[in-house]
């Protein structure tokens, strides 16, 4: 079984957005979950540069610089839209303003432990850390978006992160290419599962302790979560 | 009656010297107000503190004073997809103090209205507790951080009155509003100056009593 690409797994966090919730989508793969957010859910999206209900993309020859997403790219303000300063926006992040966040992740420790900054060390760049951190400080829910493992196959849900934290203990559910795993008091739980892969397999590539929650859900290739 | 209004960039920048420190608005090109920008580059004034959220992209911003070795250090959350300041930071030839951007906007809030630092969660337990005194409240520990100042800062409105009055235009308002607060000089560049009363006082985001200067940028 293929692990999910990017889509789908968009497809499956935006399924699973609490209805008529204040959502921010970090910048990055989390971004393109606002494709897949049904309308009916009434999922208003906070930008930190100073948006709340953040609608798509334009038209073409329809962009307006001042107008723009987190990701610094064109977006549109959907009706019920408001524009603030930057420090109202993160009033709304540290305040506990934000149900939830969802953030992509290098690593998530077994405690909700987040890495996801980039520290530069790896390529050459200066670092850069952004709004994230106060995002995953002051939401009240975050969740991580990220492949299960890494490009060299190492464990990304892990006991503990070796590289730099964003925040300690704020993760509390983490979708991944294989998996939806709960972070619990009692360690990492299981919620659902991509079709055709065991909790063996799963442990196998993942670096901490894993039972499964009562009720186990099946993810299909599409992202769509189906329950026994 | 005040007059906030000057001729052009050249004049909103009067008085910046070597060794000032500098607030530039702007998330991306949103809010960053490109002839002021254009205006310190032909300046070339050195040795400035540069207070910004970003770093500049690789064209007519920012990178300009990267290019020229304008800057000594830079303030900022998100310094990365900047070329002429990487190149720089590569180089050792400037100082980088990387700040969360929740932190950053509300260090320069704090410094515009009088406030001594505030307790933030933000950085807990990570690198960027580093140096930072750790104050407990109610069971939780924060860190303390300290206000911001500049010399001047340097904004993009949409309109000004002639009093100083300025209103933004839809997300370039981001830092902008908070920076005009902050400094000794405040230079707004707008796309119309209008006689008082002529702006909804409703709409008017940043009143004139924080800015010193404003003028008509030339339109690209």
């Amino acid at each position: 079984m293929n692990p999910l690409g990017r889509k789908a797994l968009a497809r499956l966090v935006g399924s699973q957005l609490p209805r008529d919730s204040f959502v921010n989508l970090g910048i990055g793969a989390p971004t393109q979950i606002a494709d897949f957010v049904p309308p009916a859910a009434g999922v208003i999206l906070h930008s930190e540069n100073g948006l709340l209900n953040m609608g798509p993309a334009p038209l073409p020859g329809h962009e307006d610089w001042d107008l723009i997403s987190a990701s610094k790219s064109p977006v549109t303000l959907a009706p019920g839209g408001a524009f603030f300063d930057s420090s109202l926006a993160f009033a709304m992040m540290r305040g506990g303003h934000i149900d939830v966040a969802v953030l992509g992740a290098f690593q998530v420790s077994q405690r909700g432990d987040l890495a996801n900054w980039s520290t530069g060390l790896d390529d050459g760049e200066p670092p850069g850390i952004g709004g994230a951190i106060d995002l995953a400080v002051g939401a009240r829910s975050i969740w991580v978006m990220m492949d299960h493992v890494a490009r060299d196959g190492a464990a990304r849900v892990v006991a503990e992160c070796t590289l730099p934290l964003t925040a300690t203990r704020v993760v509390k559910r983490i979708f991944t290419s294989l998996a939806v795993i709960e972070v619990t008091a009692e360690g990492l739980e299981v919620s659902a599962l991509l079709d055709g892969i065991g909790l063996d397999q799963l442990q196998a590539c993942t670096g901490a302790p894993l039972r499964t929650a009562a009720r186990v859900g099946s993810i299909a290739a599409d992202g769509g979560l189906h329950w026994p | 009656m005040r007059n906030a209004v000057v001729t052009d960039a050249a004049a909103a920048i009067a008085g910046l010297r070597d060794g000032h420190t500098v607030m530039v608005g702007g998330f991306g090109g949103a809010g960053m107000p490109p002839a002021i920008v254009r205006a310190v580059a032909d300046l070339g004034v050195r040795n400035l503190t540069l207070v910004s959220n970003n770093a500049g992209a690789s064209g007519d911003d920012l990178s300009l004073w990267f290019r020229q070795g304008l800057v000594r250090k830079i303030i900022c959350s998100y310094p990365r997809n900047a070329k002429d300041f990487g190149a720089q930071y590569r180089a050792g030839a400037v100082e980088l103090e990387l700040v969360p951007q929740g932190t950053l906007v509300e260090r320069i809030r704090a410094g515009g209205a009088g406030i001594g630092g505030f307790l933030s969660p933000v950085g807990v337990g990570t690198l960027f507790a580093a140096g930072k005194q750790s104050i407990s409240v109610g069971g939780r520990d924060y860190l303390l951080e300290l206000p911001l100042r500049a010399d001047f800062a340097f904004v993009k409105g949409r309109e000004a009155d002639t009093l100083g009055n300025v209103t933004y235009n839809k997300a370039a308002r981001n830092h902008c509003a908070v920076m005009a607060t902050a400094a000794d000089t405040v230079a707004v560049e707008v796309d119309r100056i209008v006689e008082p009363g002529a702006l909804d006082p409703e709409s008017i985001v940043t009143p004139c009593i924080f800015v010193d200067r404003v003028f008509v940028g030339v339109t690209a």
